[in-house]
C-alpha cells in the first residue's frame, strides 16, 4: 500500500502515515432515536425536545426502529456481519450538552462489524475496512455567548447517529478524503443520511501515526478532532503528518492526545493528553432491552438495497460504454443516477445524455443551486432535445439555446406552480411530481416559438456560401495555396450569416466541392 | 368505624352502594391526615385542593374516588416530586408516570406524595433530606424503608393504599415494619416510566395496601404493559389475569419451598418462631411445605451493592445543576458549578452509593466487580429457577428483625444494608414477592411474612397471601396514635 503514496517529500519516504477514521452520521430519521420528537436543522432553540430528549428524572428511552433499520442497512451496504444479538451502553460522562448525564452508545456489541468499502485515489482501487458500526444518540449543543453567558440548545439531543469506525487502513490524506466522500456517497445512497459535512450531519475523527517505512507495530497515535468539511479532512491530516514527521526527525516523542484542528490557522492544537482521557465507565444500558435481530428482517433490507455507485459505474463503464469520468461523475450520487438511466430509458443516447448532463445541465443547477434531485428538467425533456439534434432538426449550436430556454421555461412554471421539493424527495419521486406541471414546455414548442429551425435548402446554403467567399478572396487564395486550416474560417463565417440556422456539415461540403 | 379505616374493597362497595360519596371519604382522610401526620410525618406534600379537583373526572372507574397515596419518587404533572432530595425539593414534572396515570384513569385521588429515603436508597427512610417518618406502631422506630412514607400512612390510615417502589426491598421491609401489605411486582410487570430511577434493572413499582385483596385491586389497575418503558413486558405478560378473581381459593396441595438458607444467624429468634408459625400456618390450610435450597443466597447482598450503586451512579448524573433541580450558589466555573452542586443537592448515602458505583464501573475495575456480580446475578436467577421446579411459592421471613430504633443503623452502612437480606434476592432475580402482616413481637412490634413467586406467577403469591391472612386477624390490628 505505502507504493501508492505520494512521495510528497523527503521525510515522507522514510515514514508512513497510518489513518484511521471514525465517521459520524446523523440519521435521516424524521423523529429522534429515543423518543418522538422530530429532527429538524435550524428550528428555535429548544422547541424540538421533551421530557426525554431533556433528560426530565424519570423518563425512558424506547428505540426507534427505523435507526436500526438504516444501521442494518448501511452495515449490508459495507459487507458487515449484522450482529443477532446486540445492545446498547452507557457512556458517562458530565457535559451541559448532555442532559442525561451519559450518551447511549454501542460498547462490546454493535449492530454491525467486519465490513468494507472501496475506495478510488490516482485511477487505483483501494479496500478500506469497517471494524463497526454503532448507533447512538447525539449530544445538544452548547452556544457560548459572547457576554460570557453559555446557553444550551437541546434540538439536536437524541438525534440518531451512526458512528462508522475504519481499520487503519488509509496511508495518506488523499486516501481518507476519498474514504470520506465514499462514505457520504453511500450514506446518501442508501438514504440514512443527508451526509452534509458542513450542516454537521457528517463529521469525522481521525487517527494518525506515523512509523517507519517497514515497520509492522503502529507509532504512537493522536486523534484528531473538529474535522467539520471534505477539504479540512485531507488539510488537517497533512497537518498532522508534517507535524508527526518534524518531532521524530528532531529525536522527539509523539504524545497520545487528542488534537482539535484549527481551520483559520490550518494547524492541529492539543485539546487533551492521554492522562486526562475520560474514564467513559460504559456498562450495558439497563432501560433497553438486547436488540435480537430477525435474520429474516436483514434479508428484506438487504433485498430493498438499492444499487450501489460501485456497482453503478461498472454498468455504466461496461454497459453503456460512457467514459470513465462522466461514470464516475454520474454515480456518485444517487439522484444523479436515477435522473441519467432515467433519460437512457427514455431512449437518450447514453454518452449525448452524459454529455448534457455533465455540461450544460450541471452548469445550470450549479448556478440556481440545484441539484439531479430537484433538476426542473425532466429527463424525457433532454432526449428529445438530443432526438431534434441527432435528426438534423436543429444542430448542436441551436440545441444549447433551446435548452437553456427550456430549462428556464420549466424551472418558472414549477416556481408557479403549487409544487415544491422536499428534501424526501428523491429524483424520481420529483421527476413524478414536476412532470404535468412542466408539460407544455418541450423542444418543439419551445424551437416553433423561438423559429430556431435548420435550413435545409442548399439553395440558401449556397448563396451564403458565395457570398462568403465572394467577400473573401485573399483567403479563397490561401486555402487553395494549400491553407487547410481556413476551413473552420469560412464555415464560422457562413455561420454567423446564416445566424446558425444551416447544418455546419453541410456547409463544410460545399465549401470543398467549390474550392476544390 | 371511621371512613379513613375502610380499605380500598370496602370503600369500593360503600360509595357503589351510596353510603358514602368520594367527597366525604376524602376530607375524612385529609382530616385524618390534619390530625396524626404532625406525629407520623409520612407526607412530604399534601394534595387537598388537587385531590378536591380531581374528584368527579371519572365516577365509574375500578377506582373512582378511592384516595390514595404515591411515593415521592413517581413523577405527578404538576405536583412537585422531590424523591425526598434537596436536589428536587422543587421539582415539579411537566409529565405523568405511567403506574399513576393509570390509578387516575381508573378514577382514584391523589391524596399526596409520601416520604421516602433519598432517591429510595436506604431502609429506614433516616436518609429523607427533609424529615425521618415514624413507625405508627412505635414512633421511635423506623418505618423500614424506602417506600417509609407510604407504609407508615396506609397503616396509620391516612390513605386508603398507597404505590411504592422497591429495590431492593424498599415495599416489603416497610410493609412488614408497619404491619400492612407490600407487593413487589415481577420485574415487567409494571411500567418503569416516571418512576425516578434508582437502579434501573431493580426497580419496580407495586402497591402497599391494608390487605391482599387491596393488593390484586392496586395491581390489577397498575399492571401491562407500556410502550414507553422497553423493559415493561408484553401485554400477554404483564396485563392482567384479573388478580383479585385468583384470591379465595383454597392451597390445598401448594407447594410452599422454605429456603434453609434463610433461616440463619442473625435472625432475630422472635421473628424466626413468628415466621416460622406462620409457614406452619399455611401447611395446616393444606399446604406442602418443601424444604428448597437457594445456594448463592450469600452473595445477594454484595451483588446487589454493586449493581444497585452502579446503575444509580449514571443514574444520577442528570442532577447537575444545569437544566432543573438544586444548583449551588457561587460556582466559579462549569466543574466547580457541577461538584457544589452535587455535594450540596445530595446527602451522605447517596453521595456513598454514588461513588461506590462510579468506582465499580471504573476502567480497570469493571471486569472484577460489575461483571463479576452480573455473573453472580445469573447464578442467583438460576437458584430460583431450580426452586421453583419443586415448589409453587418460597416462604421466609422478610426481615431479619421487627423496626429498630431510629438512629440504631445510621452511622453503619453494613449493618443498615443487611436488614434487606431476605428481599435483595427477588429484585436480583426479577421474582414478585409480597410481605405481609404474620404477627407481633413481645413489644407489639409487627413481623412480615414474605413470599416469593415465579416469574409473572403474582396469581399464586396473591392467593397463598390471601389463605394466609384470612386465617389470622394481624391485619386488623391497628397502631394505638
Amino acid at each position: 500500500m505505502s507504493a501508492q503514496a505520494k512521495p510528497q517529500d523527503k521525510a515522507n519516504q522514510k515514514y508512513e502515515t497510518v489513518i484511521g477514521l471514525e465517521v459520524h452520521a446523523q440519521m435521516r430519521t424524521e423523529t429522534k432515536i429515543f423518543c418522538g420528537c422530530r429532527v429538524e436543522f435550524g428550528a428555535a432553540p429548544n422547541t424540538l425536545t421533551c421530557p426525554v430528549s431533556t433528560g426530565m428524572p424519570g423518563v425512558l428511552p424506547v428505540l426507534h426502529r427505523k435507526a436500526l433499520e438504516f444501521s442494518i442497512r448501511t452495515g449490508l451496504a459495507m459487507d458487515c456481519k449484522i450482529a443477532p444479538f446486540s445492545r446498547f451502553a452507557r457512556k458517562n460522562y458530565f457535559y451541559p450538552d448532555l442532559p442525561k448525564g451519559y450518551q447511549i452508545s454501542q460498547y462490546e456489541l454493535p449492530i454491525c462489524e467486519h465490513g468494507h468499502i472501496d475506495i478510488e485515489v490516482e485511477g487505483a482501487t483501494k479496500r478500506i475496512g469497517i471494524t463497526r458500526i454503532h448507533m447512538e444518540d447525539d449530544a445538544g449543543k452548547n452556544i457560548h455567548d459572547p457576554s460570557g453567558v453559555s446557553l444550551v440548545d437541546l434540538n439536536r439531543t437524541g438525534t440518531p447517529l451512526m458512528e462508522i469506525v475504519s481499520e487503519p487502513d488509509m496511508r495518506t490524506p488523499e486516501e481518507a478524503g476519498a474514504y470520506m466522500r465514499k462514505i457520504r456517497t453511500i450514506v446518501r445512497y442508501l438514504g440514512v443520511s443527508d451526509g452534509n459535512m458542513e450542516q454537521g450531519s457528517l463529521r469525522c475523527d481521525a487517527n494518525i501515526s506515523i512509523r517507519p517505512v517497514g515497520q509492522v507495530e503502529f507509532g504512537t497515535k493522536v486523534e484528531l478532532k473538529n474535522i467539520n468539511s471534505f477539504r479540512f479532512v485531507e488539510r488537517a491530516i497533512a497537518y498532522e503528518i508534517k507535524r508527526q514527521t518534524s518531532v521524530i526527525e528532531r529525536g522527539g516523542e509523539i504524545v497520545q492526545e487528542t488534537r482539535l484542528y484549527d481551520t483559520d490557522r490550518n494547524i492541529t492544537v492539543s485539546m487533551r493528553a492521554k492522562e486526562e482521557a475520560h474514564d467513559y465507565r460504559y456498562f450495558p444500558d439497563p432501560d433497553l432491552v438486547p436488540m435480537v435481530v430477525d435474520p429474516k428482517w436483514i434479508e428484506e433490507i438487504r433485498a430493498g438495497l438499492p444499487e450501489l455507485p460501485d456497482v453503478k459505474r461498472k454498468r455504466y463503464l461496461n454497459d453503456l460504454e460512457i467514459s470513465e469520468d462522466a461514470a464516475a461523475f454520474i454515480s456518485e450520487e444517487r439522484a444523479t443516477a436515477e435522473w441519467f438511466e432515467a433519460a437512457v430509458d427514455k431512449g437518450g443516447e447514453p454518452k449525448s445524455v452524459a454529455n448534457w448532463m455533465m455540461g450544460e445541465l450541471t452548469r445550470r443547477l450549479n448556478d440556481d443551486k440545484l441539484s439531479f434531485a430537484n433538476c426542473p428538467v425532466i429527463p424525457i425533456k433532454l432526449v428529445e432535445l438530443i432526438n431534434d439534434i441527432d435528426s438534423g432538426k436543429i444542430n448542436a449550436r441551436q440545441g444549447k439555446t433551446v435548452f437553456n430556454s427550456l430549462y428556464d421555461r420549466c424551472k418558472s412554471m414549477i416556481e408557479e406552480s403549487p409544487v415544491k421539493p422536499s428534501p424526501a424527495d428523491g429524483s424520481l419521486a420529483f421527476i413524478g411530481k414536476v412532470e404535468p406541471v412542466t408539460s407544455r414546455a418541450t423542444s418543439s414548442v419551445i424551437r416553433e416559438e423561438l423559429g430556431i429551425k435548420q435550413s435545409t435548402d442548399t439553395g440558401t446554403i449556397e448563396k451564403a456560401v458565395q457570398e462568403v467567399l465572394d467577400k473573401n478572396p485573399d483567403e479563397v487564395e490561401r486555402f487553395r495555396g494549400g491553407d487547410q486550416k481556413l476551413m473552420g474560417f469560412f464555415v464560422g463565417q457562413v455561420m454567423k450569416a446564416t445566424r446558425g440556422e444551416v447544418d455546419a456539415k453541410t456547409v463544410n461540403e460545399m465549401i470543398k466541392k467549390k474550392l476544390g | 368505624m371511621q371512613l379513613y379505616e375502610l380499605t380500598i374493597k370496602q370503600a369500593i362497595e360503600l360509595l357503589k352502594k351510596g353510603e358514602t360519596s368520594p367527597k366525604e371519604l376524602l376530607e375524612a382522610l385529609l382530616s385524618r391526615i390534619e390530625a396524626i401526620d404532625s406525629k407520623v410525618k409520612a407526607f412530604v406534600t399534601v394534595t387537598a385542593d388537587e385531590a378536591r379537583a380531581q374528584l368527579g373526572n371519572k365516577t365509574d372507574g375500578a377506582l373512582s374516588g378511592i384516595p390514595l397515596g404515591i411515593k415521592d419518587n413517581m413523577c405527578t404533572k404538576g405536583v412537585r416530586t422531590t424523591c425526598s432530595s434537596r436536589m428536587l425539593e422543587n421539582f415539579v414534572p411537566p409529565y405523568e408516570s405511567t403506574a399513576t396515570q393509570k390509578l387516575w384513569d381508573a378514577g382514584a385521588v391523589l391524596l399526596g406524595k409520601l416520604n421516602m429515603d433519598e432517591f429510595a436508597m436506604g431502609s429506614s427512610t433516616e436518609h429523607s433530606a427533609f424529615f425521618r417518618t415514624c413507625n405508627p406502631w412505635d414512633l421511635k422506630r423506623v418505618t423500614g424503608g424506602s417506600s417509609g412514607g407510604s407504609a407508615a400512612a396506609v397503616a396509620s390510615d391516612m390513605c386508603l393504599g398507597a404505590l411504592g417502589s422497591d429495590t431492593g426491598g424498599s415495599i416489603r421491609q416497610p410493609a412488614a415494619f408497619c404491619s400492612v401489605v407490600g407487593l413487589k411486582p415481577t420485574y415487567g410487570r409494571v411500567s418503569r416510566f416516571g418512576l425516578v430511577a434508582f437502579a434501573s434493572s431493580l426497580d419496580q413499582i407495586g402497591p402497599i395496601t391494608k390487605t391482599v385483596e387491596d393488593s390484586a385491586i392496586l395491581l390489577n389497575a397498575i399492571c401491562g404493559h407500556d410502550p414507553q418503558d422497553s423493559t415493561s413486558a408484553p401485554e400477554d405478560m404483564a396485563g392482567t389475569p384479573d388478580f383479585t378473581k385468583q384470591i379465595g381459593r383454597d392451597i390445598k396441595g401448594l407447594r410452599v419451598g422454605v429456603p434453609k438458607e434463610y433461616f440463619i444467624e442473625g435472625l432475630d429468634a422472635e421473628v424466626e418462631k413468628i415466621n416460622r408459625d406462620a409457614i406452619k400456618q399455611l401447611e395446616a390450610l393444606g399446604a406442602e411445605l418443601v424444604e428448597v435450597s437457594l445456594p448463592h443466597t450469600d452473595y445477594a447482598v454484595p451483588v446487589y451493592y454493586i449493581i444497585a450503586p452502579s446503575e444509580a451512579s449514571s443514574n444520577l448524573a442528570r442532577y447537575d445543576g444545569v437544566k432543573y433541580g438544586f444548583r449551588a450558589e457561587g460556582a466559579s466555573d462549569l466543574m466547580d458549578m457541577y461538584m457544589k452542586s452535587r455535594s450540596e443537592g445530595f446527602g451522605a448515602e447517596v453521595k456513598r452509593r454514588i461513588m461506590l458505583g462510579t468506582y465499580a464501573l471504573s476502567s480497570g475495575y469493571y471486569d472484577a466487580y460489575y461483571l463479576k456480580a452480573q455473573q453472580v446475578r445469573t447464578l442467583i436467577k438460576k437458584d430460583f429457577h431450580d426452586a421453583f421446579k419443586h415448589v409453587d411459592v418460597i416462604a421466609s421471613p422478610t426481615t431479619p428483625e421487627a423496626a429498630f430504633l431510629a438512629g440504631e443503623k445510621t452511622s453503619d452502612p453494613i449493618k443498615m444494608y443487611l436488614s434487606d437480606i431476605f428481599t435483595i434476592s427477588a429484585n436480583l432475580a426479577g421474582n414478585p414477592g409480597i410481605s405481609l402482616p404474620c404477627g407481633f413481637t413481645k413489644n407489639g412490634l409487627p413481623v412480615g411474612l414474605q413470599l416469593i413467586g415465579k416469574h409473572f406467577d403474582e396469581a399464586t403469591v396473591l392467593k397463598a397471601a390471601h389463605a394466609y391472612e384470612q386465617s389470622t386477624d394481624w391485619h386488623t390490628r391497628k397502631p394505638a396514635l
